[in-house]
């Protein structure tokens, strides 16, 4: 049943579902904080900020690699922060793998739930203020449940990108088959040995399977939820 | 005193100076478009946050720009009903009534669910969605949740506006109630004068951001120079009546006032209802002898108590016929041609067609 892929190309399958799933987990609450301070926020900084969230869209990923390497690499100012503080360490493990990933996904994640934002009915909001909710429950019972498509559609994004992240990652935790190595990397590996053709086509049709499945789930999540929401 | 405001709020080329009281069971705010109603409104349920001014409500300061007070909305607890309704689309009817009950403390939660669903004919519409209901139900549905909050006030900005006049009269009553059984005061903002006539208890006349006239509805509304920019048609005298019985041959309502009886197209009222019936200052002819052949049903005799002159030729006759409170427009020259002057004895005659049904609402229904 599972021999059709030897054991390291599981591994890479696996790494890359956990290093996906953990970006998009990650992301999603600084994700929502950051699309609501920009639609929402009127603050000094705010264009930057927007300008610095986007900036991964438009850099070379080999960039974004590069500057993960300087920052959180052993010696970077945060990596050696974490590493002394916390002890975490972040260079050439997958969860730097998943840093990257999470970066990478992020403006997508912020777009997709910022444009969710922007059309909340904001006199819903006030209604429920007049109700006698505080903000913080006017988020939680009203809002939010009102983005939830945008919410959905951002983290499947964030999935994706995740998963056929490719060049932040291999600058910045490079290729270790066990650690570091997700299906992108793999193949790529694949492509750079004589006799590679088999394990590249089978990590691809892997590839193109998990995809279709990210985004049948995500359509059948959405339709489910603007049912909820949006109720005919 | 139940509501206190005076406040002074600029918003672009808008300049709004408002300063009123009141203490009806229901206060109207009438004005066109753009006089400041809405904003008004706005404040008192803080969606706007005045420049300058005081907003007291029940005895309790919630705006005071001198002393520095501004009470947040979700802790005023002034219940609000919008043109749109605003219910959440992602709740069912029933989660929609109950929202603001999980924000209310328990020591103030006064409403009965069950009598508010009841008193707004809801109950049929619970399980439903909110895109799946008319014009009407949403607006009885956003009552019923404004209700269910227990606030110390109601505030219903134009909540008929965007209604047919079908959907409206559907409403009507259910506004009446509330308004009689005297649970929670209400502020009405309309620019219909049918509207307020059938409704107010006392009325705020807006006009460019000032209040040009407030007081008892009886009172304002007789005054025609109040309604100038909704034509000078709509002014008339509100008084009080009750369904004496029906004339079915004829498709006639009988009513006793103070003034006497009038005949008005059948209502659907029993006998002993008690009624408010405008009669529009246009509608009304003046006689000096009691008219004989004529085919109009209604003459009420009375005093004329004064003479004020409108624009143009027009003239508003006040009369007082055994204490209630008629106006009539006549032209500048049937006064001098009849020689009318306060204090003399007239008959004012009404067609029996001329009673505006939409501003003919019960008072106390049921009341046999």
């Amino acid at each position: 049943m599972t021999d059709w892929l030897t054991p390291e190309e599981w591994t890479a399958v696996r790494l890359s579902l956990k290093v996906a799933l953990v970006a998009m987990a990650a992301s999603l609450i600084p994700g929502v904080a950051i699309a609501f301070a920009l639609e929402r926020g009127r603050f000094w900084g705010r264009h930057a900020l927007d300008v610095i969230v986007h900036l991964p869209l438009v850099l070379p990923p080999v960039v974004v690699g590069w500057f993960l390497l300087i920052g959180f690499g052993r010696r970077g100012p945060i990596g050696a922060f974490l590493d002394a503080q916390f002890g975490i360490v972040l260079s050439f493990r997958w969860t730097g793998a998943a840093l990257a990933c999470a970066i990478m996904g992020f403006p997508l994640l912020v777009r997709a739930i910022r444009l969710s934002i922007a059309s909340v009915d904001r006199r819903l909001e006030d209604a429920a203020g007049t109700l006698g909710a505080h903000p913080v429950w006017v988020f939680a019972a009203v809002t939010l449940p009102l983005i939830l498509p945008g919410i959905i559609a951002g983290m499947v994004l964030s999935f994706a990108k995740a998963m056929g992240e490719f060049g932040a990652t291999i600058t910045f935790v490079s290729n270790i088959p066990g650690e570091t190595q997700t299906v992108p990397t793999a193949i790529y590996a694949y492509t750079q040995v004589p006799g590679g053709e088999g394990g590249a086509m089978r990590l691809t049709l892997v590839s193109i399977g998990i995809s279709i499945a990210a985004l049948w789930l995500s359509e059948w999540l959405a339709r489910r939820v603007r049912r909820r929401v949006h109720a005919q | 005193m139940i509501l206190d405001v005076d406040i002074r709020h600029v918003q672009g080329a808008f300049s709004l100076h408002a300063r009123f009281q009141s203490d009806g069971k229901l206060t109207a705010l009438f004005g066109p478009s753009g006089s400041g109603k809405t904003t008004i409104v706005s404040a008192i349920g803080g969606l706007v946050r005045p420049s300058h001014g005081r907003i007291v409500v029940q005895g309790q300061v919630l705006l005071d720009t001198k002393a520095n007070v501004f009470t947040p909305k979700h802790k005023r607890r002034i219940g609000c009903v919008f043109q749109e309704g605003r219910l959440f689309p992602h709740l069912d009817v029933r989660h929609n009534l109950l929202f603001g009950r999980w924000f209310t403390p328990k020591r103030d939660r006064k409403a009965s669910y069950d009598h508010i669903v009841d008193l707004l004919g809801i109950g049929h519409l619970l399980e439903r969605r909110p895109s799946t209901l008319s014009g009407g139900e949403k607006q009885r549905v956003a009552i019923g949740r404004a209700l269910l909050a227990d606030p110390q006030l109601l505030l219903m900005d134009e909540p008929l506006a965007s209604l047919d006049e079908a959907r409206k009269a559907e409403i009507y009553p259910y506004i009446e109630r509330l308004r009689d059984e005297g649970g929670v005061p209400i502020v009405l903002v309309s620019h219909s004068v049918a509207e307020i006539a059938r409704l107010a208890t006392s009325i705020v006349v807006l006009s460019e951001g000032h209040v040009t006239a407030s007081g008892p509805a009886f009172d304002i509304l007789r005054h025609p120079h109040h309604f100038a920019q909704t034509g000078l048609a709509e002014a008339g005298a509100l008084i009080e009546a009750q369904v004496l019985r029906h004339e079915d041959s004829f498709g006639l309502t009988v009513l006793q006032t103070r003034a006497g009886t009038l005949r008005v197209p059948h209502l659907t009222y029993p006998a002993g209802t008690g009624l408010r019936v405008r009669l529009r200052a246009r509608d009304i002819m003046l006689s000096l002898q009691k008219p004989i052949g004529m085919s109009a049903l209604n003459v009420l005799p009375g005093l004329i108590s004064s003479i004020e002159h409108a624009e143009g030729p027009s003239v508003d006759v006040q009369l007082d016929c055994s204490g209630d409170r008629l106006v009539a427009r006549v032209t500048r020259k049937s006064v001098e041609e009849l020689g009318l002057k306060p204090g003399l004895p007239v008959h004012a005659i009404i067609k029996s067609i001329a009673f505006d049904p939409e501003a003919l609402g019960a008072v106390k229904p049921q009341r046999m």
